[in-house]
Protein backbone atom coordinates (compact mmCIF):
# COMPACT_ATOMS: atom_id res chain seq x y z
CA UNK A 1 0.00 0.00 0.00
CA UNK A 2 1.19 3.45 -0.89
CA UNK A 3 -0.08 6.63 -0.41
CA UNK A 4 0.34 9.33 -3.05
CA UNK A 5 2.36 12.44 -2.16
CA UNK A 6 -0.87 14.62 -1.50
CA UNK A 7 -2.35 11.84 0.51
CA UNK A 8 0.89 12.35 2.90
CA UNK A 9 1.04 16.27 2.26
CA UNK A 10 -2.21 16.32 3.83
CA UNK A 11 -1.33 13.90 6.60
CA UNK A 12 1.78 15.62 7.45
CA UNK A 13 0.36 18.70 7.08
CA UNK A 14 -3.42 18.70 7.94
CA UNK A 15 -5.19 21.59 7.05
CA UNK A 16 -8.51 23.17 9.03
CA UNK A 17 -7.46 21.22 12.06
CA UNK A 18 -9.41 22.10 15.06
CA UNK A 19 -13.03 23.45 16.75
CA UNK A 20 -15.19 25.77 16.45
CA UNK A 21 -16.51 26.76 19.89
CA UNK A 22 -19.80 28.70 18.12
CA UNK A 23 -19.84 26.24 15.08
CA UNK A 24 -23.39 26.48 13.04
CA UNK A 25 -22.94 23.05 12.48
CA UNK A 26 -21.01 19.98 13.79
CA UNK A 27 -21.11 16.61 12.54
CA UNK A 28 -19.62 13.00 13.83
CA UNK A 29 -19.17 10.39 11.72
CA UNK A 30 -17.40 6.85 11.94
CA UNK A 31 -16.63 4.58 15.56
CA UNK A 32 -13.90 3.59 17.52
CA UNK A 33 -14.43 0.11 16.51
CA UNK A 34 -13.66 0.33 13.16
CA UNK A 35 -10.84 2.63 13.92
CA UNK A 36 -12.49 5.54 12.39
CA UNK A 37 -13.96 8.78 13.17
CA UNK A 38 -14.21 12.18 12.04
CA UNK A 39 -15.87 15.36 13.84
CA UNK A 40 -16.38 18.12 11.87
CA UNK A 41 -17.29 21.45 12.73
CA UNK A 42 -18.65 24.57 10.11
CA UNK A 43 -19.77 27.86 10.10
CA UNK A 44 -22.26 29.54 7.63
CA UNK A 45 -22.44 33.18 6.50
CA UNK A 46 -25.45 33.72 4.06
CA UNK A 47 -25.17 30.28 2.81
CA UNK A 48 -21.49 30.31 2.66
CA UNK A 49 -19.30 27.97 4.96
CA UNK A 50 -17.21 30.66 5.57
CA UNK A 51 -15.12 28.27 8.18
CA UNK A 52 -14.18 24.62 8.34
CA UNK A 53 -12.28 22.61 10.72
CA UNK A 54 -12.04 18.74 11.74
CA UNK A 55 -10.55 17.02 14.25
CA UNK A 56 -10.04 12.86 13.37
CA UNK A 57 -9.13 9.44 14.53
CA UNK A 58 -8.08 7.25 12.54
CA UNK A 59 -5.68 6.14 9.80
CA UNK A 60 -3.63 8.49 7.63
CA UNK A 61 -6.01 8.26 4.83
CA UNK A 62 -8.33 8.93 7.31
CA UNK A 63 -6.58 12.48 7.87
CA UNK A 64 -6.05 12.91 4.93
CA UNK A 65 -9.47 13.07 3.33
CA UNK A 66 -11.14 14.79 6.32
CA UNK A 67 -8.26 17.87 5.18
CA UNK A 68 -9.31 17.63 1.62
CA UNK A 69 -12.63 17.71 2.10
CA UNK A 70 -12.56 20.79 4.37
CA UNK A 71 -10.31 22.49 1.98
CA UNK A 72 -12.69 21.77 -0.84
CA UNK A 73 -15.80 23.46 0.82
CA UNK A 74 -14.15 26.16 2.77
CA UNK A 75 -15.86 29.32 1.24
CA UNK A 76 -18.02 27.20 -0.46
CA UNK A 77 -22.04 27.76 -1.04
CA UNK A 78 -24.04 25.20 0.67
CA UNK A 79 -25.45 23.62 -2.29
CA UNK A 80 -22.22 23.70 -3.90
CA UNK A 81 -20.58 21.66 -0.48
CA UNK A 82 -23.60 18.81 -1.03
CA UNK A 83 -22.44 18.16 -4.57
CA UNK A 84 -18.89 17.56 -3.30
CA UNK A 85 -18.69 13.48 -3.72
CA UNK A 86 -16.34 11.10 -2.15
CA UNK A 87 -14.61 10.58 -5.74
CA UNK A 88 -13.87 14.26 -5.45
CA UNK A 89 -11.60 14.05 -1.97
CA UNK A 90 -10.48 11.06 -3.77
CA UNK A 91 -9.28 12.71 -7.01
CA UNK A 92 -8.29 15.76 -5.50
CA UNK A 93 -5.56 13.33 -2.99
CA UNK A 94 -4.33 11.96 -6.40
CA UNK A 95 -5.70 8.62 -5.65
CA UNK A 96 -6.11 6.47 -2.69
CA UNK A 97 -5.33 2.79 -1.95
CA UNK A 98 -8.48 0.72 -2.64
CA UNK A 99 -8.56 -0.73 1.38
CA UNK A 100 -8.73 3.23 2.17
CA UNK A 101 -11.58 4.61 -0.07
CA UNK A 102 -14.24 4.14 2.86
CA UNK A 103 -11.99 7.05 4.59
CA UNK A 104 -13.13 9.39 1.55
CA UNK A 105 -16.76 8.19 1.82
CA UNK A 106 -16.15 9.25 5.80
CA UNK A 107 -15.69 12.55 5.19
CA UNK A 108 -17.95 12.96 2.42
CA UNK A 109 -20.19 11.76 5.27
CA UNK A 110 -18.97 14.07 8.52
CA UNK A 111 -18.89 17.20 5.94
CA UNK A 112 -22.77 16.20 4.62
CA UNK A 113 -23.86 15.28 8.88
CA UNK A 114 -22.33 19.11 9.82
CA UNK A 115 -24.57 20.46 7.02
CA UNK A 116 -27.49 18.49 8.87
CA UNK A 117 -26.88 19.67 12.27
CA UNK A 118 -26.88 23.09 10.69
CA UNK A 119 -30.35 22.85 9.00
CA UNK A 120 -31.47 20.70 12.08
CA UNK A 121 -30.60 24.35 14.11
CA UNK A 122 -32.38 25.92 11.86
CA UNK A 123 -35.40 24.57 12.04
CA UNK A 124 -34.59 23.01 8.60
CA UNK A 125 -35.54 18.91 7.97
CA UNK A 126 -32.44 18.28 6.15
CA UNK A 127 -33.72 15.03 4.87
CA UNK A 128 -35.28 16.32 1.53
CA UNK A 129 -32.26 18.28 1.24
CA UNK A 130 -29.14 15.79 2.20
CA UNK A 131 -31.18 12.54 2.05
CA UNK A 132 -29.57 9.81 3.94
CA UNK A 133 -25.82 10.34 4.75
CA UNK A 134 -25.53 7.03 5.86
CA UNK A 135 -24.27 4.89 8.74
CA UNK A 136 -20.53 4.15 9.02
CA UNK A 137 -21.80 0.73 9.11
CA UNK A 138 -23.11 0.83 5.36
CA UNK A 139 -19.75 1.71 3.79
CA UNK A 140 -18.35 -0.89 1.77
CA UNK A 141 -15.05 -0.77 3.45
CA UNK A 142 -15.91 -2.78 6.90
CA UNK A 143 -17.76 -5.31 4.70
CA UNK B 1 13.87 17.00 10.01
CA UNK B 2 16.03 14.96 11.29
CA UNK B 3 17.59 12.00 9.40
CA UNK B 4 18.09 9.19 11.66
CA UNK B 5 16.92 5.86 11.21
CA UNK B 6 15.86 3.92 14.06
CA UNK B 7 15.42 0.17 12.60
CA UNK B 8 12.63 -1.24 15.53
CA UNK B 9 10.94 -3.98 13.49
CA UNK B 10 13.21 -6.65 13.97
CA UNK B 11 10.19 -9.15 14.87
CA UNK B 12 9.57 -7.87 11.05
CA UNK B 13 12.90 -8.61 9.55
CA UNK B 14 16.33 -8.08 10.21
CA UNK B 15 18.95 -6.72 8.26
CA UNK B 16 21.60 -9.41 6.55
CA UNK B 17 24.62 -8.78 8.99
CA UNK B 18 28.07 -8.32 8.01
CA UNK B 19 29.37 -11.95 8.91
CA UNK B 20 26.78 -13.55 7.52
CA UNK B 21 26.89 -11.67 4.55
CA UNK B 22 30.58 -12.30 3.82
CA UNK B 23 29.60 -16.13 4.72
CA UNK B 24 27.08 -16.69 1.73
CA UNK B 25 29.16 -14.42 -0.86
CA UNK B 26 31.48 -17.23 -2.09
CA UNK B 27 28.82 -19.73 -2.89
CA UNK B 28 27.40 -17.18 -5.41
CA UNK B 29 30.02 -17.07 -7.89
CA UNK B 30 33.33 -19.30 -6.46
CA UNK B 31 31.46 -22.43 -5.12
CA UNK B 32 27.87 -22.82 -6.72
CA UNK B 33 28.30 -26.11 -7.34
CA UNK B 34 24.79 -28.27 -6.91
CA UNK B 35 25.72 -30.49 -3.80
CA UNK B 36 23.89 -33.18 -5.99
CA UNK B 37 27.28 -33.16 -8.90
CA UNK B 38 29.38 -35.88 -8.62
CA UNK B 39 32.96 -34.06 -9.25
CA UNK B 40 34.29 -31.83 -6.78
CA UNK B 41 32.61 -28.43 -6.96
CA UNK B 42 29.77 -30.18 -6.53
CA UNK B 43 31.46 -32.30 -3.17
CA UNK B 44 32.35 -29.19 -1.92
CA UNK B 45 28.66 -27.76 -2.25
CA UNK B 46 27.48 -30.96 -0.45
CA UNK B 47 30.23 -30.37 2.10
CA UNK B 48 29.17 -27.02 3.07
CA UNK B 49 25.56 -27.95 3.32
CA UNK B 50 25.92 -30.68 5.58
CA UNK B 51 28.22 -28.47 7.82
CA UNK B 52 25.16 -25.90 8.01
CA UNK B 53 22.75 -28.62 8.74
CA UNK B 54 25.34 -29.62 11.57
CA UNK B 55 25.60 -26.16 12.75
CA UNK B 56 21.46 -25.88 12.99
CA UNK B 57 20.66 -28.73 14.76
CA UNK B 58 23.40 -28.43 17.23
CA UNK B 59 22.26 -24.61 18.19
CA UNK B 60 18.34 -26.07 19.19
CA UNK B 61 19.95 -29.44 20.33
CA UNK B 62 18.72 -31.48 17.36
CA UNK B 63 20.61 -34.34 15.38
CA UNK B 64 21.82 -33.09 11.94
CA UNK B 65 19.29 -35.29 10.51
CA UNK B 66 16.47 -33.90 12.15
CA UNK B 67 17.24 -30.69 10.17
CA UNK B 68 15.25 -30.15 6.85
CA UNK B 69 15.79 -26.76 5.14
CA UNK B 70 13.01 -24.83 4.09
CA UNK B 71 12.25 -21.39 2.56
CA UNK B 72 11.18 -20.07 6.04
CA UNK B 73 9.12 -19.99 8.36
CA UNK B 74 5.64 -20.60 6.77
CA UNK B 75 7.03 -23.33 5.07
CA UNK B 76 8.18 -25.06 7.70
CA UNK B 77 4.84 -24.57 9.70
CA UNK B 78 2.30 -25.45 6.55
CA UNK B 79 4.76 -28.69 6.12
CA UNK B 80 4.34 -29.93 10.05
CA UNK B 81 0.66 -28.95 10.15
CA UNK B 82 -0.23 -30.42 7.00
CA UNK B 83 1.80 -33.89 7.10
CA UNK B 84 1.22 -34.67 10.56
CA UNK B 85 -2.45 -33.91 9.90
CA UNK B 86 -2.27 -36.27 6.89
CA UNK B 87 -0.63 -39.41 8.92
CA UNK B 88 -3.28 -38.46 11.48
CA UNK B 89 -5.98 -39.32 9.00
CA UNK B 90 -4.59 -42.68 7.96
CA UNK B 91 -5.70 -43.89 11.46
CA UNK B 92 -8.88 -41.74 11.38
CA UNK B 93 -6.87 -39.03 14.00
CA UNK B 94 -8.30 -35.93 12.38
CA UNK B 95 -7.82 -33.41 15.35
CA UNK B 96 -5.71 -30.72 15.97
CA UNK B 97 -4.84 -28.24 18.96
CA UNK B 98 -3.84 -24.99 18.36
CA UNK B 99 -4.31 -21.78 20.04
CA UNK B 100 -6.45 -18.61 19.23
CA UNK B 101 -3.49 -16.55 18.36
CA UNK B 102 -0.86 -18.31 16.25
CA UNK B 103 0.83 -16.38 13.30
CA UNK B 104 -1.53 -16.74 10.43
CA UNK B 105 1.13 -19.25 8.74
CA UNK B 106 -0.32 -21.54 11.51
CA UNK B 107 -3.89 -20.16 11.76
CA UNK B 108 -5.00 -20.61 8.16
CA UNK B 109 -3.44 -23.30 7.77
CA UNK B 110 -5.65 -25.02 11.10
CA UNK B 111 -8.49 -23.23 8.89
CA UNK B 112 -7.93 -24.61 5.46
CA UNK B 113 -7.73 -28.53 7.17
CA UNK B 114 -11.07 -27.80 9.13
CA UNK B 115 -12.45 -27.29 5.81
CA UNK B 116 -11.28 -30.19 4.67
CA UNK B 117 -12.65 -32.37 7.65
CA UNK B 118 -10.43 -32.00 10.55
CA UNK B 119 -11.77 -30.68 14.00
CA UNK B 120 -9.23 -28.37 15.01
CA UNK B 121 -9.55 -26.76 19.10
CA UNK B 122 -8.53 -22.82 19.21
CA UNK B 123 -6.95 -22.49 22.75
CA UNK B 124 -7.40 -19.48 24.56
CA UNK B 125 -4.88 -17.25 25.62
CA UNK B 126 -5.22 -15.43 29.28
CA UNK B 127 -4.61 -11.54 29.35
CA UNK B 128 -1.30 -11.90 29.49
CA UNK B 129 -0.80 -13.91 26.61
CA UNK B 130 0.16 -17.23 27.50
CA UNK B 131 -1.45 -20.14 26.84
CA UNK B 132 -2.37 -22.71 30.17
CA UNK B 133 -0.60 -26.28 29.86
CA UNK B 134 -3.44 -27.37 31.71
CA UNK B 135 -5.99 -26.51 28.54
CA UNK B 136 -3.69 -28.27 26.37
CA UNK B 137 -4.38 -31.55 28.34
CA UNK B 138 -7.48 -31.29 28.87
CA UNK B 139 -8.02 -30.86 25.04
CA UNK B 140 -6.08 -34.14 23.97
CA UNK B 141 -8.46 -36.60 22.81
CA UNK B 142 -8.15 -40.30 21.36
CA UNK B 143 -7.85 -38.74 17.62
CA UNK B 144 -5.46 -35.97 18.39
CA UNK B 145 -2.89 -35.74 15.94
CA UNK B 146 -1.21 -32.92 16.41
CA UNK B 147 -0.84 -30.50 19.36
CA UNK B 148 0.91 -26.72 17.94
CA UNK B 149 1.77 -23.86 20.29
CA UNK B 150 3.75 -20.99 19.05
CA UNK B 151 7.30 -20.51 21.38
CA UNK B 152 6.71 -16.87 21.42
CA UNK B 153 4.42 -14.66 19.96
CA UNK B 154 5.27 -12.34 16.98
CA UNK B 155 3.39 -9.77 18.43
CA UNK B 156 3.54 -9.26 22.32
CA UNK B 157 6.27 -11.45 22.36
CA UNK B 158 5.29 -13.22 25.14
CA UNK B 159 7.31 -16.93 25.53
CA UNK B 160 5.20 -19.32 26.05
CA UNK B 161 5.16 -22.71 28.72
CA UNK B 162 6.98 -24.85 25.91
CA UNK B 163 8.17 -27.18 28.16
CA UNK B 164 5.48 -27.98 30.68
CA UNK B 165 2.85 -28.40 26.87
CA UNK B 166 6.47 -30.80 25.51
CA UNK B 167 5.92 -33.34 28.31
CA UNK B 168 1.94 -33.26 28.09
CA UNK B 169 2.29 -34.37 24.76
CA UNK B 170 5.02 -36.18 25.30
CA UNK B 171 3.17 -38.14 28.08
CA UNK B 172 -0.21 -38.16 25.95
CA UNK B 173 1.85 -39.25 22.94
CA UNK B 174 0.64 -36.45 20.63
CA UNK B 175 3.40 -34.79 18.17
CA UNK B 176 4.08 -31.54 19.72
CA UNK B 177 5.20 -28.54 17.22
CA UNK B 178 6.14 -25.45 17.89
CA UNK B 179 6.54 -22.28 15.59
CA UNK B 180 9.76 -20.97 16.96
CA UNK B 181 10.34 -18.34 14.19
CA UNK B 182 10.56 -15.26 16.80
CA UNK B 183 11.83 -17.05 19.50
CA UNK B 184 15.34 -18.94 17.83
CA UNK B 185 18.30 -16.45 19.03
CA UNK B 186 16.33 -14.95 21.82
CA UNK B 187 15.44 -17.66 24.15
CA UNK B 188 17.74 -21.03 24.71
CA UNK B 189 16.54 -23.56 23.05
CA UNK B 190 17.50 -27.73 23.48
CA UNK B 191 14.64 -29.66 21.84
CA UNK B 192 15.32 -32.33 23.23
CA UNK B 193 15.17 -30.94 26.98
CA UNK B 194 12.00 -28.91 25.99
CA UNK B 195 10.31 -32.10 24.27
CA UNK B 196 9.71 -30.54 20.84
CA UNK B 197 8.53 -33.01 18.06
CA UNK B 198 8.72 -30.59 15.49
CA UNK B 199 9.68 -26.82 15.53
CA UNK B 200 10.02 -23.79 12.56
CA UNK B 201 12.84 -21.52 12.35
CA UNK B 202 13.16 -18.64 9.99
CA UNK B 203 16.43 -16.82 8.76
CA UNK B 204 15.05 -13.54 8.29
CA UNK B 205 14.36 -12.80 11.91
CA UNK B 206 18.33 -13.87 13.22
CA UNK B 207 19.70 -11.77 10.12
CA UNK B 208 20.10 -14.03 7.29
CA UNK B 209 18.29 -13.42 4.05
CA UNK B 210 15.16 -13.54 3.23
CA UNK B 211 13.81 -17.32 1.91
CA UNK B 212 15.33 -19.71 3.97
CA UNK B 213 14.41 -21.33 7.02
CA UNK B 214 13.78 -24.90 8.48
CA UNK B 215 12.17 -27.31 10.53
CA UNK B 216 13.08 -29.67 12.63
CA UNK B 217 11.58 -33.17 12.97
CA UNK B 218 12.65 -35.35 15.53
CA UNK B 219 13.77 -38.93 14.74
CA UNK B 220 11.29 -41.50 14.16
CA UNK B 221 8.57 -39.47 12.62
CA UNK B 222 7.91 -39.97 9.44
CA UNK B 223 6.91 -37.09 7.68
CA UNK B 224 5.39 -37.07 4.19
CA UNK B 225 6.50 -35.54 1.73
CA UNK B 226 6.22 -31.47 0.72
CA UNK B 227 8.02 -31.44 -2.81
CA UNK B 228 7.80 -34.54 -5.00
CA UNK B 229 10.91 -34.42 -7.80
CA UNK B 230 14.87 -34.66 -6.86
CA UNK B 231 16.60 -36.59 -4.00
CA UNK B 232 17.20 -33.39 -1.66
CA UNK B 233 16.51 -32.76 1.53
CA UNK B 234 15.80 -36.93 2.29
CA UNK B 235 13.45 -37.03 -1.10
CA UNK B 236 10.81 -34.71 0.98
CA UNK B 237 11.48 -31.62 -0.36
CA UNK B 238 12.69 -31.78 -4.02
CA UNK B 239 14.50 -28.92 -5.58
CA UNK B 240 18.03 -27.82 -5.64
CA UNK B 241 19.06 -26.85 -2.18
CA UNK B 242 19.37 -22.50 -2.01
CA UNK B 243 22.87 -23.12 -0.30
CA UNK B 244 24.13 -19.25 0.11
CA UNK B 245 21.10 -18.99 2.29
CA UNK B 246 21.51 -22.16 3.92
CA UNK B 247 25.31 -21.35 4.99
CA UNK B 248 23.97 -17.84 5.62
CA UNK B 249 21.45 -19.17 7.84
CA UNK B 250 23.84 -21.26 9.89
CA UNK B 251 25.90 -18.16 9.88
CA UNK B 252 22.92 -16.43 11.71
CA UNK B 253 21.59 -19.41 13.95
CA UNK B 254 25.14 -19.51 15.32
CA UNK B 255 26.09 -15.90 16.30
CA UNK B 256 22.71 -15.51 17.43
CA UNK B 257 22.94 -18.48 20.27
CA UNK B 258 26.14 -17.54 21.26
CA UNK B 259 26.15 -15.49 24.45
CA UNK B 260 22.58 -15.32 24.19
CA UNK B 261 22.14 -14.81 27.89
CA UNK B 262 24.51 -11.91 27.22
CA UNK B 263 22.23 -10.73 24.66
CA UNK B 264 19.26 -11.21 26.71
CA UNK B 265 20.37 -8.85 29.61
CA UNK B 266 21.82 -6.12 26.92
CA UNK B 267 18.87 -6.10 24.93
CA UNK B 268 16.05 -6.63 28.00
CA UNK B 269 17.85 -3.35 29.67
CA UNK B 270 16.78 -1.12 26.73
CA UNK B 271 13.51 -2.76 26.28
CA UNK B 272 12.33 -1.98 30.00
CA UNK B 273 13.89 1.19 29.84
CA UNK B 274 11.08 1.77 26.49
CA UNK B 275 8.48 -0.12 28.46
CA UNK B 276 8.88 2.27 31.51
CA UNK B 277 9.08 5.30 29.35
CA UNK B 278 6.50 4.68 27.18
CA UNK B 279 4.17 4.13 30.13
CA UNK B 280 4.51 7.29 31.77
CA UNK B 281 2.34 8.37 28.64
CA UNK B 282 -1.04 8.35 30.75
CA UNK B 283 -3.52 6.44 29.27
CA UNK B 284 -1.36 3.80 27.90
CA UNK B 285 -0.92 -0.06 28.68
CA UNK B 286 1.79 -2.79 28.38
CA UNK B 287 0.56 -5.38 26.32
CA UNK B 288 1.39 -9.15 26.77
CA UNK B 289 3.31 -10.41 29.97
CA UNK B 290 6.01 -7.66 31.53
CA UNK B 291 8.72 -11.12 32.81
CA UNK B 292 7.99 -14.16 30.23
CA UNK B 293 8.96 -11.84 27.20
CA UNK B 294 11.17 -11.39 24.33
CA UNK B 295 13.95 -9.70 25.24
CA UNK B 296 13.13 -6.88 22.10
CA UNK B 297 9.64 -6.50 21.91
CA UNK B 298 7.71 -3.76 23.35
CA UNK B 299 3.94 -3.65 22.27
CA UNK B 300 2.30 -0.62 23.99
CA UNK B 301 -1.75 0.66 23.28
CA UNK B 302 -1.80 3.82 23.45
CA UNK B 303 -5.56 5.57 24.01
CA UNK B 304 -7.04 7.98 21.51
CA UNK B 305 -4.94 7.20 19.07
CA UNK B 306 -4.86 5.28 15.59
CA UNK B 307 -1.81 2.75 15.14
CA UNK B 308 -1.24 3.83 11.27
CA UNK B 309 -0.83 7.42 11.62
CA UNK B 310 1.12 6.70 14.79
CA UNK B 311 3.63 4.62 12.33
CA UNK B 312 3.54 7.31 9.60
CA UNK B 313 4.37 10.32 11.61
CA UNK B 314 6.91 8.49 13.73
CA UNK B 315 8.25 7.01 10.12
CA UNK B 316 8.62 11.14 9.19
CA UNK B 317 10.64 10.95 12.80
CA UNK B 318 12.86 7.97 11.48
CA UNK B 319 11.39 5.34 14.18
CA UNK B 320 10.29 2.41 12.33
CA UNK B 321 7.50 0.17 14.08
CA UNK B 322 4.52 -1.82 13.44
CA UNK B 323 0.92 -1.86 14.82
CA UNK B 324 -1.67 -3.91 15.63
CA UNK B 325 -4.45 -1.50 14.07
CA UNK B 326 -6.99 -2.74 11.33
CA UNK B 327 -4.98 -0.57 8.84
CA UNK B 328 -2.09 -2.34 9.20
CA UNK B 329 -3.37 -5.32 9.68
CA UNK B 330 -4.55 -5.39 5.65
CA UNK B 331 -8.12 -6.70 7.25
CA UNK B 332 -10.92 -4.46 9.09
CA UNK B 333 -9.99 -5.99 12.32
CA UNK B 334 -7.56 -5.16 14.43
CA UNK B 335 -5.19 -7.70 15.43
CA UNK B 336 -6.31 -11.30 16.37
CA UNK B 337 -3.43 -11.46 19.37
CA UNK B 338 -4.37 -8.24 20.46
CA UNK B 339 -8.29 -9.07 20.39
CA UNK B 340 -7.50 -12.26 21.68
CA UNK B 341 -5.78 -10.91 25.22
CA UNK B 342 -9.16 -9.09 25.74
CA UNK B 343 -8.55 -5.94 24.42
CA UNK B 344 -11.19 -3.71 22.91
CA UNK B 345 -11.58 -3.29 19.71
CA UNK B 346 -10.21 1.00 20.01
CA UNK B 347 -7.52 -0.12 21.86
CA UNK B 348 -6.46 -2.48 20.06
CA UNK B 349 -6.13 -0.20 16.93
CA UNK B 350 -3.84 2.48 19.06
CA UNK B 351 -1.03 -0.19 19.36
CA UNK B 352 2.41 0.00 18.83
CA UNK B 353 4.94 -2.34 18.38
CA UNK B 354 8.70 -2.18 18.67
CA UNK B 355 10.98 -4.76 18.25
CA UNK B 356 14.75 -4.01 19.09
CA UNK B 357 17.93 -5.92 18.36
CA UNK B 358 21.44 -5.74 19.71
CA UNK B 359 22.21 -2.86 17.35
CA UNK B 360 19.43 -0.71 19.06
CA UNK B 361 21.85 1.83 21.10
CA UNK B 362 20.95 3.71 24.45
CA UNK B 363 21.27 6.61 22.51
CA UNK B 364 18.62 5.24 20.14
CA UNK B 365 16.47 4.23 23.42
CA UNK B 366 16.58 8.00 24.36
CA UNK B 367 15.22 9.42 20.79
CA UNK B 368 12.46 7.29 20.90
CA UNK B 369 11.35 8.22 24.32
CA UNK B 370 11.79 11.79 23.35
CA UNK B 371 9.60 11.37 20.19
CA UNK B 372 7.06 9.34 21.05
CA UNK B 373 5.29 11.42 23.32
CA UNK B 374 5.69 14.63 20.86
CA UNK B 375 3.93 12.22 18.46
CA UNK B 376 1.31 11.29 20.41
CA UNK B 377 0.36 14.62 22.26
CA UNK B 378 -0.17 15.95 18.11
CA UNK B 379 -2.21 12.86 17.26
CA UNK B 380 -4.72 13.07 20.52
CA UNK B 381 -4.80 17.00 19.80
CA UNK B 382 -6.92 15.63 16.49
CA UNK B 383 -8.37 13.21 17.33
CA UNK B 384 -12.50 12.92 18.63
CA UNK B 385 -11.80 10.10 20.57
CA UNK B 386 -9.30 11.43 22.87
CA UNK B 387 -11.45 14.12 23.58
CA UNK B 388 -14.30 11.96 24.50
CA UNK B 389 -12.57 10.11 26.46
CA UNK B 390 -11.07 12.88 28.65
CA UNK B 391 -14.59 14.20 28.91
CA UNK B 392 -16.17 11.12 29.94
CA UNK B 393 -13.39 10.24 32.63
CA UNK B 394 -12.47 13.52 33.81
CA UNK B 395 -9.20 13.31 32.48
CA UNK B 396 -6.53 16.48 31.91
CA UNK B 397 -3.88 17.80 30.26
CA UNK B 398 -2.79 17.03 26.37
CA UNK B 399 -0.14 13.68 27.37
Amino acid sequence: MIYSEKVMDHFTNPRNVGEIADADGVGEVGNAKCGDIMKMYIKVDNGVISDVKFKTFGCGAAIATSSMATELIKGKTIDEALKLTNRAVVEALEGLPPAKLHCSVLAEQAMKSAIADYYKKQGVDPTPIIGDIGECEDCHGCH
Amino acid sequence: MDKKLIYCDNAATTKVSKKVLDAMLPYFTEEYGNASSIYMLGQSAAKALLKARETVAKAIGAKTHEIFFTSGGSEADNWAIKGMALNGSKSGKKHIITSVFEHHAVLHTCEFLEKQGYEITYLPVDEKGLVNPDDVKNAIRDDTCLVTIMFANNEIGTIQPIKEIGEICKEKKVPFHTDAVQAVGNVEIDVKALNIDMLSLSGHKIHAPKGVGALYVRGGISLPNLIHGGAQEKNKRAGTENLASIVGLAQAITDAVQNIKEKQEKVSKRRDRLIDGILKIQETRLNGDREKRLCGNVNISIRGVEGESLLLMLDMYGILASSGSACTSGSLDPSHVLLSIGLPHETAHGSLRLSISEETTDEDIDYILETIPKVVDRLRSMSPLWERICKNEGITGTI
